[in-house]
């Protein structure tokens, strides 16, 4: 077996694994455990869309988080309008004008803010990207309209032709067929010539340059196009949570996010789903035994930067293999 | 994974057969983070309620089950969404912070359990949001610092500086205040809270005392309570800008304060629906075996905790059940139990209709600085919102 | 405008300013010698907090407290450097903020293991409890003072180690230029070590300083590690001066944004919504001035020379 049908193999199993069993257990009287999927499914579309410009482009952003609380705000403010009145030609719960608003939103935000981040490079590149995500925090913090700190409840889902997102089993069906579909749009970018692009002047910026492309725009588009993707996942994951708040774009969220692509395997196509699963469900377990869960857990995340490299992705299929 | 599954599966019929004989309690509160240390006072208290009670509601076994909410809103309605779900409990109850309370009460009603506030009383909860499956045994937000507005008046301040932290109680807190308080107020603060609150005054006090004021109100829970007042103390405040406070000299920042002997604080004086020396059995049992167990004085926290555990094993003893909700429901009300403030009422939204005395700082008898009730500010106080409460 | 109000915000701010500058001055040299990021810093700067307060209630001292407390504080860096940093320097920055990230976990729940979540109130000795009454109008509590005063001497103790000891060309030879160093017979690991254990004491050293007047308490640096990266970045990665200017230009913007924003807003807005957001905008002020900054000079305002 090649490895290339191995890890293929293992995708599709993998992506199986996590379409049967949640759906098993919400019908055997384990309704938490489909909750714990969806969230997974989720975040798994906001590590797809940061593994795109980070494992592919070595573009390391530390302020994902804010992509991902500002669709949910996209979902939840329309929403709140609609029950509360003010600013009518916002107010609706249709998610067919919240989620594109949300997608919308988020592109616009990674277009301006990525321009002036692609300015810089290394670790000036890491802080500008969470100082713009600190800054949204603040924003949204001092917006009382909208909760400030204390959040926002959302009372109503998106509404959507065909699916009820208030039922937990189709809104984890969206979402999971919502994830499929990141993966796959991010497989397909990274295999045109736009990805390949991407992933040169990841090893080699200079000779891009000098094969004659504009760097600057071609990660400019890739860091559009991931905010987008990851505020999608925002909007779901509002419609998931039903709550919302600033706390959603701490950088410590960002960190997580970052922390899912590199345990899971940065430039995969399945790292990303991986990593989510793995830091979802070894949270879950850690933190239902103990309330200093965290120990263990920052100890494990130091093990895998320091003895781990590659992710799990590269400890599944073994040493010796560069990732695609 | 299959391993995982069938483990799953066997815990899921196992709490099934469980289910008709035990009494399962969430108790949602802060575990971690500076604010564990209140939550480590409600969850002493709580398990002292099901020592005194044998660990019996009736003939039904008490289990409770703590949930930490990280002091986010956010992480708090995950901690519920489990306990309802996968814990599959019969009451949540717990939470000292409003915003938390707020976020995760719809997952609570929406499953068709009950909801017992030990602590927080959020405006909208009292008033439009209000349900007949939540009840509180603490007060609605507004009410303490209602009765230090009233006290305020009686002692004739009559400029005042107002300082919170920037989340839904510290806007109640503010609120009430307003409410009663009838000189001025000339400045207000609202400064950022939760896991990474601000912690360093300067500023703010010195706009404080710039202003002029008669007197400054705070409210700061928790750790910036002790870290307000010694900068209070610090800044040498106390003879030009006395300090009126609420929620924030409690039996968590007096052992701290002793320790630093930051006297500054003796003779300071706050509002309180309850405190520890107040006279009645339920209290002094509750009082001794707390020193007794945890070797310090339990905080309001842990007596409305305490409570809301008694009220909780009152209702299931008379029902006999956890099935019946509508007896369940009915049982709650009447509200059956020996209070450790005495007597025990719930009003039309089902918040307590009780007394609030002003208490201040002392020395007991054996060295240890505490409060004693100095006075009744109010009595069988109504909060402002029941009326909006329509069920 | 208040004039005596205004001096005393600023001498809030400048306060403020020196305790980042503290911190960040850490930072930027484990930054900038060893090229190292360390999200980590912030919790060094907890422990520094959490050691001082024991040890000021076992030798019922505070200045002993913290004689004692600050190499205690380098020995952790020290441990950090040889187990954390030491394995991750070949590695790339991502890697470094994702171990040190994992660290913080890691260091957060041991002070919480050890010292209980309730936090420590450290007690000041008498001569620096009072105020100190600059004309009728400026009263600025003592310890305040102390801790500019400290911050101050803690920077020009830095300028001149780095600029006029050995230790300090063989810092600013070591940053340049590795090899030659080792050639030269320098054991360039020790002197890494050193290095993080100096950046460690100085972020110990802020934490003691706070903590008479918030308290040592988990998390405490967190609060301030985002802060101190916004300093050295809009200072330039490495520059000692421009951690000195960023710190003081971020500690007067917070405070000042914090005192007087707020009237500002007031103008134009109700006086509820001013009241709410002028902290949030002040928060969000730091933000914006270090994106500016980037945008225009992408290498911070005062980009070390030597690289």
């Amino acid at each position: 077996m090649t490895s290339m049908t191995r890890r293929g193999w293992m995708t599709v199993a993998v992506m199986a694994l996590l379409a049967i069993l949640p759906p098993v257990f919400y019908l055997t009287g384990n309704p938490f455990y489909l909750d714990l999927a969806t969230r997974l499914s989720i975040l798994g579309i906001a590590a797809v869309s940061l593994n795109l410009i980070l494992g592919y482009g070595g573009l390391v952003s530390f302020g994902h988080a804010a992509f991902v609380g500002l669709g949910a705000y996209a979902v939840g403010i329309p929403a709140h309008h609609w029950l509360y009145g003010g600013m009518d030609f916002l107010a609706t719960t249709s998610g067919l004008v919240q989620i594109p608003l949300a997608v919308a939103v988020c592109a616009l935000f990674a277009l301006v803010t990525g321009a002036v981040c692609l300015r810089t490079k290394g670790v000036y590149f890491i802080m500008i990207t969470m100082a713009f995500a600190q800054m949204i925090y603040y924003l949204i913090v001092s917006i009382e309209e909208y909760g400030g700190d204390d959040g926002l409840v959302i009372d109503t889902r998106s509404e959507l032709p065909f699916v009820n997102l208030d039922n937990p089993l189709q809104l984890f069906g969206f979402s999971y067929v919502a994830l499929l579909v990141a993966m796959g749009l991010v497989r397909m970018i990274t295999r045109s010539r736009f990805g390949m692009v991407l992933k040169g002047a990841k090893g080699n910026e200079e000779r891009m340059v000098t094969l004659g492309f504009n760097v600057y725009a071609y990660r400019l588009t890739a860091y559009v196009i991931s905010g987008a993707m990851c505020g999608f996942a925002g909007a779901l994951l509002g419609n998931f949570t039903t709550f919302i708040s600033p706390e959603m774009m701490d950088w410590s969220r960002s960190g997580e996010l970052m922390f899912m692509v590199i345990l899971g395997g940065a430039a995969t196509t399945l790292g990303p789903i991986l990593g989510s699963i793995a830091f979802i469900v070894v949270e879950e377990i850690l933190s239902s035994f103990t309330i200093y869960w965290h120990l263990p857990f920052g100890l494990m995340l130091m093990a895998v930067v320091l003895y781990a490299r590659g992710g799990l992705v590269g400890l599944l299929r073994g040493r010796g293999e560069d990732a695609e | 994974m299959k391993k995982f599954l069938t483990l799953t599966l066997a815990a899921g019929l196992m709490s099934t057969a469980a289910w008709a004989e035990t009494v399962k309690i969430g108790f949602v509160t802060t575990l971690t983070t500076g604010a564990a240390v209140i939550g480590k006072d409600m969850q002493n208290s709580v398990n002292l309620a099901v020592e005194h009670l044998g660990g019996k509601a009736g003939d039904l076994d008490l289990e409770v089950i703590f949930a930490d909410d990280g002091f986010a809103p956010e992480t708090g309605k995950q901690a519920t969404d489990k306990l309802v779900k996968q814990d599959d409990v019969d009451f949540v109850a717990g939470y000292i912070w409003s915003h938390v309370l707020l976020a995760s009460r719809k997952s609570v009603l929406d499953a068709g359990k009950f909801l017992i506030s030990a602590n927080a009383g959020p405006s909208q909860i009292a008033g439009k949001l209000c349900d007949q499956d939540f009840f509180s045994t603490s007060w609605q937000n507004d009410q303490t610092p209602m009765a230090m507005g009233e006290v305020l008046n009686r002692q004739g301040v009559k400029s005042l500086y107002v300082m919170a932290p920037n989340y839904a109680a510290g806007k109640d807190m503010v609120a009430g205040v307003e409410r009663t308080f009838k000189g001025e107020i000339v400045g207000k603060d609202l400064t950022k809270w939760g896991a990474d609150a601000q912690l360093d005054f300067s500023a703010e006090l010195a706009k404080a005392k710039a202003s002029g004021a008669d007197g400054i109100f705070v409210f700061y829970p928790g750790a910036a309570g002790g870290a307000f007042i010694k900068q209070y103390d610090q800044a040498g405040l106390k003879d030009t800008l006395p300090l009126y406070s609420v929620f924030t000299v409690d039996a968590l920042s007096l052992p701290k304060l002793q320790a630093a002997n930051l006297t500054g604080v003796m003779g300071s004086r706050t509002t309180q629906e309850w405190d520890p020396s107040l006279d009645n059995a339920a209290n002094k049992k509750f009082v001794t075996d707390y020193k007794a167990k945890y070797g310090a004085y339990p905080s309001y926290y842990g007596a409305q905790s305490y409570d809301a555990i008694m009220l909780i094993a009152s209702a299931v003893a008379k029902v006999g059940n956890t099935t019946d909700k509508d007896a369940l429901r009915a049982a709650l009300k009447e509200a059956d139990f020996e209070s450790v403030r005495g007597k025990f009422k719930f009003g039309s939204n089902n918040f307590p209709i009780e007394n609030f005395y002003l208490r201040e700082v002392v020395t007991d008898a054996d060295g240890t600085w505490t409060t004693k009730v100095v006075e009744t500010v109010f009595e069988d106080h109504i909060d402002s919102y029941a009326a909006e409460c329509k069920m | 405008m208040d004039l005596s109000l205004l001096i005393i915000q600023a001498l809030n701010g400048v306060q403020l300013g020196l305790l980042l500058f503290l911190v960040a001055s850490g930072l930027t040299l484990v930054f900038g010698i060893l090229d190292f990021v360390n999200l980590a810093h912030g919790s060094l700067y907890m422990l520094g907090a959490f050691l001082c307060a024991s040890l000021t209630f076992v030798f019922g001292n505070f200045v002993l407290a913290v004689l004692v407390a600050l190499p205690l504080t380098g020995v952790i860096g020290f441990l950090v450097e040889r187990f954390v940093a030491r394995p991750l320097y070949a590695r790339d920055h991502l890697d470094h903020v994702l171990g040190t990230f994992g660290l913080i976990l890691v260091l957060d729940t041991l002070a919480h293991l050890i010292w209980g979540p309730a936090g420590i109130a450290v007690p000041l000795p008498e001569w620096l409890q009072g105020q100190v009454a600059l004309s009728e109008t400026l009263v600025i509590p003592s310890f305040r003072l102390v801790i500019i005063g400290a911050g101050l001497s803690a920077a020009a103790g830095l300028f001149w180690l780095v600029n006029y000891t050995r230790l300090g060309m063989l810092i600013r030879a070591g940053a340049s230029n590795r090899t030659m160093v080792s050639a030269l017979g320098i054991d360039i690991q020790t002197l890494f070590a050193l290095v993080f254990a100096l950046g460690a004491m100085l972020a110990g050293l802020a934490g003691m300083l706070i903590a008479p007047i918030t308290e040592a308490s988990i998390g405490m640096g967190n609060n301030i590690i985002i802060t101190a990266f916004v300093v050295i970045i809009v200072g330039g990665i490495g520059s000692m001066k421009g951690a000195f200017i960023g710190a003081l230009l971020i500690g007067l913007i917070d405070t000042l944004g914090r005192s007087f924003l707020d009237d500002l807003f007031k103008v134009f807005m109700s006086s509820d919504a001013a009241e709410t957001s002028a902290p949030a905008v002040s928060a969000m002020l730091i933000y914006i001035i270090m994106a500016l900054v980037l945008s225009l000079r992408p290498q911070g305002l005062f980009p070390p020379r030597t690289r």
